[in-house]
Formats: structure tokens, sequence, C-alpha cells
């Protein structure tokens, strides 16, 4: 526009506001602060992690429930350091650091709660669409096999209609799984809660911190604890609006595209031969940078990147699964 | 915040169980009747009044399934609608609390302890008997439950009623007979008083001194002026007097330290609130004492409830709060009634609400019922809880001084601490101080259970020994030998019939690397299996973690099969590595979990492999014993 903007005589003139809208105030910028991990002087900006950091010092954390974009709910504990002067070990990912403190990363204690926890999870979970976490296992010696053979997959819905407070006592012999079938409800994506680590990161997109549709919630306790839609209805009675960005930050593949899912299970998913290619959604003005994964000339999933302003990996249901009209073109 | 609810329609009986709870509904977006001409296009209740609703859930849970025994799917739907709570998360706070019943329930429900206390003294036997009783009913339901805090009278049962007017009663010493006349409507087996005298078997004993403890069983809990004519509110008046600070200082100088676990100086922590920035600050007692073996809140509550009303007045006051919540276990019905009489007789004799006593100060006591979830003691689950969420602790730091309920200022203290509390104030602080140990100032109960002759709450100046609380308790029946004392409650520690001589004070039971935590002393005999003991508390741990962190939720889940492959002389390996293992389990707990639950998981248990080796588990020795 090269002409400014002028009031058109005849408008009608609103009131002048009585005060103006406050701005947020302006934070003083605090002093960075230094610490020191595992012996080595770090200086992070005032109101980072000790995750970041050891990221500062290029020393690498296995994370499972951390999200860069979300608020951190520390609940997988794999991240956990030493921190001098505190009883226990703490969740790098969340703590804030702190003037002086003193991490250490790599002692007998730190590598022992990791392990157990990969350990733990590796026992419990089906990682083989995780391959991430299957390399940590094997980075921290993990042996999963030490709690016995695992048990047989539950029946569907048994896991769901648990009660908290009462379980079956168990004999030890077999080593108690979240194992069940996968729920295929709807024809976009499946829910495998035998890969389910209880990250609550679905739970976190669906809700607050993206999508704002509150489809699903961490119900039940203890080991019972499940992801779950309201009575553990099938997706299409639920709220779910099928954005799939639960899918987008599941971080075993529990929660995948049924073109995936089919595709695995026919044998025919082969990651060495997809290409990955970024454009920009077509369905509205918004723009979303899309990642289209194809295979043999065949959009197969669709991502988007995490760290781009625009949907920090968020999509709608157009963008993450309209592609069929492309595949069949 | 727009939600979805596809649940199915409420009954007009469903519609009232929620409306019961929360009034009649004031607009149409909230379930209510559409009057464009009342209430235009705008929600008179949107936005962030819907959502500041959210503590609320648990409230109108417990109304619905106290209306029809359990939740059924259109009530739920409705009041989804009424507080603007996605219906996911509903079930998600619903499925987390073992009283709320989920599909199908029936009107009336028996819970029946089959936990370390009771499962000695005849708790099995009865839940067999209820089951076999109860087996096909559609009226009731069974269930077997973690300790319902009634060790002293085991074996204990629950019976909850639904109805119009929902009623429970907690039975000690239960049978069949008395479980079934509870289960008549309007009855209540549990008024009365008399056998609160025998909860405390010191009580009229002069030469006990009784402070914490004088007036239960001897006075009337419902009467004001009975309280009064006792001592009761001279120290309210001394607060007022002194004002906050000095107030404070009392609280410090008698060295007094939180009696619910985890030992924190009391003054401190009130100090920290009444100096916070944010003026809007709360007072919690925490009255959910579900540790197995614990039942000193209760007794009080039951038996002198304003005192706890006076203490957590004297709380607010000294912090600067307007407001406080007081969060007991539903398990706890008569407790319940106790404590609500109280605040009502309170609030009409100006000693609560506002002006308290003419003065500027202002307080107002809320009781939060519980729904059947020990981790809903662990502080910032109970926030958790009343706030409408899943009773999940959250990661410390921010601690509750800085970001506790509603994420403001908060003191949260145990029942037994805030009885202290007049008495500190009316004896002062320094003679209280002058009491106890070096470490350990003051007066403490002791929850006395299991093979002892007279099991009870007792109290004591600390400094009294293991051995010597035993003996007050009557000794071991049929002087049978003992075989171990469980302190600190399934979080605690076993110790052997060889340290019968520790003191009972903080330092004492740490330099033996046992703890006191909330004053468990549960003796065992001979003739106990503990092994079967061990098997409960791994259970225990199994069903009451919150399944938020991994080392727990698997942790006290591996920790179970572990216990069992022993229990059947089934060890993968030999039994040294399965030791090895469970150490190797209980340190990640230990060090990684988010909070005390997990931390403690495996203590009772270690403590007992390393007095009597993995063989206890097999139960052999017991059978030895048996007679
Ligand atoms: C799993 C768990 C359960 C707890 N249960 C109780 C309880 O039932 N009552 C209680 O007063 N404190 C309980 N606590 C301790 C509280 O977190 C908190 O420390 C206490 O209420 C503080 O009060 P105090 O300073 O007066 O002891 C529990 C802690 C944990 C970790
Ligand atoms: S697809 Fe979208 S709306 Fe549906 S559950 Fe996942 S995040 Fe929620
Ligand atoms: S389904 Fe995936 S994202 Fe959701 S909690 Fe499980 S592992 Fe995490
Ligand atoms: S330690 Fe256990 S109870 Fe505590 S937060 Fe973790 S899972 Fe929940
Ligand atoms: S990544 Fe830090 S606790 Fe999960
Ligand atoms: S009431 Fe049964 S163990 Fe406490």
């Amino acid at each position: 526009m090269s002409e400014p903007f002028r009031e058109p005589e005849m408008w009608f003139h609103a009131p002048p506001r009585p005060t103006r809208i406050p701005l947020a105030p302006v934070k003083e910028a605090k002093p960075p602060i230094n610490l020191t991990v595992d012996g080595q002087a770090v200086t992070v900006p005032d109101g980072a992690t000790l995750l970041d950091a050891c990221k500062a010092k290029g020393i690498d954390t296995p994370t499972v429930c951390f999200h860069p974009n979300f608020t951190p709910v520390n609940v997988c504990r794999s991240c956990v350091v030493e921190l001098d002067g505190s009883r226990t070990l703490v969740p790098s990912c969340s703590r804030k650091a702190e003037a002086g403190m003193l991490v250490k990363t790599d002692s007998e204690r730190v590598k022992t709660s990791r392990k157990m926890v990969l350990e733990f999870l590796a026992s419990s979970v089906d990682l083989s669409t995780a391959p991430e976490l299957q390399a940590r296992c094997k980075e921290y010696g993990a042996n999963p096999s030490r709690y016995g053979q695992p048990e047989p997959a539950h029946a569907a819905g048994e896991r769901d209609s648990r009660c908290a407070g009462h379980h079956h006592i168990p004999t030890g012999e077999q080593a108690q799984r979240v194992a069940q079938p996968v729920k295929v409800d709807n024809t976009l994506y499946v829910r495998d809660y035998s890969k389910c680590v209880l990250c609550y990161k679905c739970v976190q997109a669906c809700g607050d911190e993206a999508q704002n549709t509150f489809a699903i919630a961490v119900a039940g306790r203890g080991f019972d604890a499940r992801i779950s839609t309201e009575n553990a209805v099938p997706l299409t009675d639920s709220a779910c609006v099928y954005c799939g960005n639960c899918i987008g930050v599941c971080p075993t593949g529990a929660l995948m595209f049924k073109s995936e899912h089919d595709m695995r299970e026919a044998g025919t998913w082969d990651e060495s031969q997809q290409k990955q290619t970024d454009t920009i959604c077509g369905y509205c003005g918004v723009g979303c940078t899309l990642t289209l994964h194809v295979q043999e000339d065949k959009i197969v999933k669709v991502t988007s990147p995490a760290d781009i302003d625009i949907t920090h990996g968020n999509l709608c249901i157009k963008g993450r699964f309209g592609f069929e009209g492309i595949n069949n073109r | 915040m727009d939600i979805k609810v596809n649940g199915p329609e409420p009954t007009a009986a469903e519609r009232e169980a929620v409306d019961a709870v929360l009034g009649a509904p004031v607009s149409a977006w909230s379930g209510g009747k559409r009057d464009l001409g009342k209430e235009g296009r705008i929600a008179l209740l949107g936005g962030n009044e819907a959502r500041a609703q959210r503590h609320l859930l648990l409230p109108t849970l417990h109304g619905v399934q106290d209306r029809f025994g359990w939740l059924p799917p259109g009530a739920l739907a409705y009041l989804s609608n009424r507080l603007t709570i996605p219906p996911a998360e509903v079930h998600g706070v619903a499925t987390f609390y073992h009283l709320f019943t989920q599909e199908g329930g029936a009107p009336n429900h028996v819970h029946v302890c089959d936990d370390i206390a009771c499962r000695h003294k005849g708790g099995l036997e009865l839940l067999q008997q209820l089951n076999q009783q109860h087996s096909g009913s559609k009226t009731v339901e069974v269930h077997p439950s973690p300790c319902l805090g009634l060790c002293e009278r085991a074996p204990a049962a629950l019976v909850l009623r639904s109805g119009k007017v929902a009623q429970g009663c907690a039975l000690g010493h239960a049978t069949v007979g008395t479980v079934g006349n509870a289960l008549q409507p309007d009855t209540f087996p549990d008024e009365g008083t008399d056998w609160l005298q025998s909860a405390v078997p010191q009580g009229g004993d002069p030469k006990a001194n009784l402070a914490l403890l004088a007036r239960v069983g001897h006075c009337d809990p419902a009467s004001l002026d009975d309280y009064r004519a006792t001592g009761g509110y001279i120290a309210l008046k001394r607060a007022i007097e002194l004002g906050g600070e000095k107030t404070i200082s009392e609280v410090t100088a008698s060295g007094m330290v939180g009696r619910g676990g985890a030992a924190f100086p009391t003054g401190r922590k009130w100090d920290a609130v009444a100096k916070a920035t944010d003026s809007t600050r709360y007072v919690v007692c925490n009255a959910d004492e579900s540790e197995p073996g614990t039942f000193k809140d209760r007794v009080v509550m039951e038996g002198d409830p304003f005192a706890l009303v006076e203490g957590m007045t004297i709380a607010g006051v000294a912090v600067g709060a307007k407001k406080g919540f007081l969060y007991i276990r539903g398990e706890y019905p008569l407790a319940i009634r106790r404590m609500q009489g109280a605040i009502d007789s309170a609030h009409k004799a100006n000693l609560l609400g506002e002006r308290i006593l003419g003065s500027e100060n202002s307080f107002h006591i809320e009781i939060r019922r519980g729904a059947g979830a020990y981790i809903c003691g662990e502080e910032t689950a109970l926030f958790n809880s009343i706030e409408g969420l899943r009773g999940e602790p959250r990661n410390k730091p921010p601690f509750p001084v800085q970001h506790g309920l509603f994420n403001k200022p908060t003191v949260i203290n145990n029942v037994e601490t805030l009885i202290n509390i007049p008495l500190i104030l009316r004896e002062g602080g320094t003679t209280i101080g002058g009491l106890g140990t070096q470490g350990s100032k003051g007066r403490k109960l002791f929850c006395v259970s299991g093979h002892v002759a007279r099991p009870g709450v007792y109290e004591y100046v600390f400094g009294i020994s293991l051995r010597q609380l035993i003996e007050q308790a009557g000794g071991v029946p049929h002087g049978r030998p003992i075989q171990a004392v469980l302190l600190g409650g399934a979080a605690g520690a076993f110790v052997g019939p060889g340290q019968l001589d520790v003191p009972l004070t903080f330092e004492g039971t740490r330099a033996i690397g046992a703890t006191l935590g909330s004053g468990v002393v549960m003796v065992f005999d001979d003739t106990v299996d503990l092994g079967d003991t061990l098997g409960r508390i791994a259970a225990f741990f199994r069903d009451e973690s919150c399944g938020q962190c991994v080392p727990c939720r698997v942790g006290t889940t591996r920790q179970e099969e572990l216990v069992q492959r022993l229990r059947h002389g089934k060890p993968l390996g030999t039994a040294a590595d399965e030791t090895a293992l469970l150490d190797e389990i209980g340190q990640v707990m230990r060090d990684a979990s988010i909070c005390g639950l997990g931390h403690t998981a495996s203590s009772a248990l270690q403590s007992a492999i390393k007095l009597f080796g993995p063989g206890i588990l097999s139960g052999k020795l017991a059978e030895k014993n048996h007679v």
C-alpha cells in the first residue's frame, strides 16, 4: 500500500479508550548462569534447563517424554542427572539451571537409573517401531529379559476396564506387559497401545499445548494407567477431529498413520525407499509446511517440521490426511 | 473452551444428582434451559469463570457416586457440560480413585480391609464370607481394600450406601452380622464414643498426662462448650493477640516438625508462606491418612474435632490465609461428619468466618473428601486432587510454600501437626521445645496395632523406647515372642526383636536405618507369615502408584513379581540374584522417582530381607511356629 490509510469522514467514531491496553512488562534480561557439568564450566541463559546445559557441552542425554515445544511433564526419568546437594537424581529436562550447580551426568548412579528406566520400558512395552529407544537400551546395557518371559497379550479392552486399587496377584514367572490388540477404529490412524510408554505427549498435543480438542487423557492408575478416550469409546465416538498431531509427537509409533500400519502389516513399509519432500499445504491460506513421505510414488504419510514457526509440527485433518486425492490422481 | 460431549442424555435423576452439588445451571452453555431473553448470546458463565470451576469435579463425582453407587455415563456427560471439563478428562479423573465405580455398579458397596493388620485378624476370612454371601448380588458389591485406618479394631470394613442421602459407616471388629446391619438404611453403628475410649488406652489415666489425646473419648465431640471448658480456644485468642509474626516465633521455638512423615520444621514452613509476596494464600490440612497402620488422625478427628479446627484457624491467622481446605480420606465417614459439625459450630460462635472474635482476621474451612487413593496424601498430589485433576504428584521444586494449591503459597500440615499448635500457644513454644530429646521435641502420637494386648493411639513425650511402648500396650498376647515390628507403615521399615531398645525419636530410628514415619508401630508375633505381609505390601505399592513416572509405575510391578517368585519358590536364578535385582529396582525407585511413594516403595521389603534373608518370603519360618 502506498497511500497512507485515512479514515473516511462518515465512519462512526468510537469513544477513545479510557486506558491503554497494558503491555506485557518488559523483562529485565537476567545475567547468564554459570554452572558445572561433568567438571566442565558451562554458561547458559537464565531460564535454561540442565538439559540445555548438557546440550551446550555436547553431552548426549536420553529423553523419552521431553518435547521441545511442550511444557516438560518429566515423567519418564530417562534424562536424570546427579545434582550436588540433592538427595535424589533430578530430571534434567525440567530442572532449571541455577548458578553454581554441580551436575554429573556420567556417574554410576545416573547410569544405573537410566539403564533401569530403559529396561523397565523395554520389558513392558513393544519398542519394535522405536529405533531410537532400542539404541538407547543398547547404549546403557539394558537387559529386559531378566524379568522373565513376557506375558501373553491382554484381550481387547481388558486393560481399558481395569479398576484402580485392585489387581490380580501375579505369579511373577512372566513379566507383565501392556500388550494388547491394536485399536483400528477409523480409516485414518491406528492406536497400538502395546507400544505406549505413557510419555503424555499425545495428551499434551491434543490438549492445551497444541490442538485444544482434549479427546484423550490418561486414565487408570499405576501399571494400569493408559491413554483413553472417555469411557474408552472408539475415536469415532470421541471428540477427536483427526488432526493427527498426537501421531506427530508419539515417540514409539504407538500412534501411526493407517497407511503406514497397513504397509507394515503387509511387509511393504520400507523407509530406505522413501523420499521426504517439503511443500506448502494448498487447502487454506495459512500455508502450513508439509513433509510428504513418499514411497514408490505414493504419499505414505505426512508430517510437519516441529521447528517451523507456522506449524510447530501441527497440522489439521486436511493437511495431515488429505493426500488420498493426490495418490488417486 | 469449547468442548465436545457425546455422552448419552442424562436422566432426570442424573441431572438432579449433579445439580444437588452444583446448583441449577445458570446458562444454556452449561446444560441449562436456553433463555435468550435472560442470557442473550453471551454465556453467563464462560471462559475463565467456567474454567475456575474445575475444583468442583471431585465433589460432583462424589455426588453422583453417592446417589447411584456408580458413575452412569449420562451423569458424567452432564457434569462435563456443567463444569466445561472435557469428557476424556472426567474419565481420567474418575478412574484414578478406587471408591468410584465405573460400569453398572451396585448401589451398596462393602470395602473389606485385607491389609497387613487385618489379614492376621480375620480380615481375609471376612472378605471370603462376604464375597460368598453377596456373590451375584445386584445390590451389594464387595471389594478388598487397603488399610481402612481402623487397625486398632481389626478386622475392618467400610459400608457405603447410595441413595438420595448417601450414608457411610466404618466398622471395627467387623463381622458378617455387623456388616449386614450396617447395610440397612439409616443405621449408623459407628456413632457414639464408647469405642473411642478403647482407641486411646491411656485415656482417663491422670498419670499418663495426656495433652493431645486428653479429650478423646472423654469430651462430647459435638460440644463446643465442652471443648472450651477444657482449655479450647484460649490458644486462638492468644494467637490473635500476638499477631502472625509472634505466633510463628512460638511455633518455631517449640521445635515442632511435621508429623505427616517428612518431619519438616513447621515454623519454617509457615514463615515462608507468611513472607510470600502473593497475598492469596491457603492452609491445607492433610487428613488423607492412608499409610497402612496409621489411624491417629482419624481418632483425633472423631474424638476431638475442635482441636483441629482451632489449629487450622491459628495457622490461617499466622500466615494470613483466609481459606483453609481440610482434605479427609473418603474412607472416614464419621470423621467427615464430626469435622463438619465442629466447623459449623465454630462458625456460629464466630470462631470461624469473617472477623473472627471481632478481630481483623477472617478464615473459612471447607472439607474435601478423598475418593480412595493413598497417593493423594502426598502434598502436591493432594493439591491436584482438590483442583479437579488426577492425583499425580508434581515435580518439586517449586515447593508448596511458593506454588501450592491453585498455584498460591500454601501451608500444608498433617492433622497431628495442627493439633499441636493450640498446645504450643497455650503452654508456650519454649516450654514445649524443652520436652523430648535433642532432635525430637514435644509429644508424639503412636499408632500401635498388630499383636499387642491393647492396640490404640498412644501419646508420649519423645524419648520412649520401642520396648517400653510395646509393654505399655500390654505386650504380646499369650506371651508369644515378637518376630518383627513394622515402624512407619508400609513406607517404613521392619525392625527385629534385637532392636527393641531403639528410642522412638526421629534421630533414634534414623540411626538404625528405620523411620518414625507417621508413627506406626505394628507388632508381629512369631505365628505371622511375614512373607505374606511382604506380599501385601508389594501389592499395596503396585496398586497405589499413580503411574506417572516409569521407575515407580514399572518398578512397583516388577518388585511385586519378584516377591511372588520368591514366595512360590521359583526365583529367576538364585535367591541372591533376586535380592541383587531387588536392590537395583529399589535404587532406581529411590533415585529417579518423582515422589515419596516411589522413594520408599522398596524400603519395608528390603529391611525385612536384610533382617531375615530372602527365605523370609517363603513363609516356612512362621509355619513352624504355628500352634
Ligand atoms: C505417598 C505419600 C503419602 C503421604 N500421605 C500422607 C498422609 O496421609 N498424611 C499426611 O499428613 N502426610 C502424608 N504425606 C506427607 C505429605 O506429603 C506432607 O509431607 C505432609 O502433609 C506435610 O505435613 P507436615 O509437615 O505437617 O508433616 C505423604 C507423603 C507421601 C510421599
Ligand atoms: S488426532 Fe488430533 S484430535 Fe484426535 S486424538 Fe489426536 S491430537 Fe486429538
Ligand atoms: S501413545 Fe505415544 S505419545 Fe501417547 S503416551 Fe503413548 S507413547 Fe506417548
Ligand atoms: S513415584 Fe510413583 S506415585 Fe510418585 S509420581 Fe512417580 S509413579 Fe506417581
Ligand atoms: S525426558 Fe526428562 S523426564 Fe522424560
Ligand atoms: S484397617 Fe486393616 S490394616 Fe489398617
